[in-house]
């Protein structure tokens, strides 16, 4: 079977938190930072499990501030 | 599979559409117009309307819209939005004309203006964001405030023996003749958004096809003004705001369709 390798790059800067991408994610690959803010003042998505994500670009259509890359490989 | 590996351009599958501009949006974390932004990007960015679309700013959050989509701009006197895309669209009707409007511009004092440009059936498309709140000026009532619901002006809950009954102005213009295409539809899940975008892409083909007023109402958020998390808000809006404002088509190729409620 085909396996799928996903990738989000997040704009740090642009993003404001809202935790909308996390809740979205059906894989559960993003967290926001705990500790780390951006200059804004605000704890900023990342990839908390890299290696779950499939590329499905969910976080990125819900994303109010597009501030969310997606990159897709299939590997046969 | 390295990260390298994975994040290069070749693999990209979607990335921010070009036609926003680089601005950051001035609104609130987890805001739905952002979303409402990035598909209506997305949309004129994929049809290449870039040079044939006027959009319609609307007094309200969305009053900056003109600094975040990179197509023609004027700025509306509060709820006049639909008059004067009327007059941009007689003037030029080669043009796709689309207005951007909050629930306080275009249900409350807009009214008329968006009853009778949909009763003339003007060519133009209306996309309407109702989040059943002033957000802007800091969480009034609006005429689009559920029953029940606290806002600034309605501290204990929204009563309809003094403040009357939520509008849903949408199942009204969808009763008018002028209207070809009516819809409801929200952006809180992939889904959804996909779906949003699907009805503002066929709003746009019918403006562009001359078919009569298509209005596309987004049921939003305000997370700010309903003083809950993003998230939280979502869920409140799934099971509060869809009970009066019930997502779906009320309005296909001239044919009203039944509502559930």
């Amino acid at each position: 079977m085909a396996k799928i390798h996903g990738a989000v790059v997040i704009e740090e800067e642009r993003c404001k938190g809202c935790d909308l991408c996390v809740v979205a994610c059906p894989t559960n690959v993003l967290l926001l930072k705990d500790k780390e803010v951006n200059d804004r003042g605000y704890h900023y998505a990342y990839m908390a499990q890299p290696q779950a994500c499939i590329g499905c670009s969910a976080c990125a259509t819900v994303c109010p501030d597009a501030c969310i890359e997606v990159y897709r490989v299939v590997e046969k | 599979m390295e990260l390298s590996q994975i994040i290069n351009p070749a693999n990209k599958v979607y990335s921010r559409p070009a036609l926003l501009d680089d601005n950051t949006m001035h609104y609130c974390p987890g805001c739905s117009h952002g979303v409402v932004h990035k598909i209506i990007a997305e949309i004129i960015e994929e049809a290449g309307l870039q040079e044939k679309t006027i959009g319609v700013a609307p007094v309200g959050c969305a009053v900056f819209a003109y600094n975040y989509i990179d197509v023609d701009w004027v700025e509306a006197a509060h709820g006049r939005a639909p008059a004067l895309a009327t007059a941009i669209k007689r003037l030029d009707p080669e043009k796709l004309v689309f207005t951007y409007q909050g629930d306080g511009d275009l249900a409350a004092i807009g009214t008329a203006e968006t009853i009778h440009a949909a009763n003339r059936g003007e060519n133009i498309v209306i996309i309407f964001i109702n989040n059943a709140i002033y957000g802007m000026t800091g969480g009034q009532m609006a005429p689009t405030t559920l029953e029940g619901q606290k806002t600034a002006t309605t501290p204990y809950g929204r009563r309809v023996d003094l403040n009357g009954y939520p509008l849903a102005i949408s199942d009204l213009l969808a009763r008018l003749d002028g209207t070809c295409y009516v819809t409801r539809q929200a952006v809180h899940t992939a889904a959804a958004v996909r779906k949003a975008k699907a009805s503002i892409k066929k709003a746009f083909k019918n403006s562009l096809e001359g078919k009569g007023t298509s209005v596309v109402e987004i049921v939003g958020t305000c997370s700010s003004g309903w003083k809950m998390t993003p998230d939280a808000s979502n869920k409140w809006m799934e099971q509060h705001m869809f009970e009066k404002y019930p997502l779906g088509d009320l309005k296909d190729a001239g044919e009203i369709k039944p509502i559930s409620k």
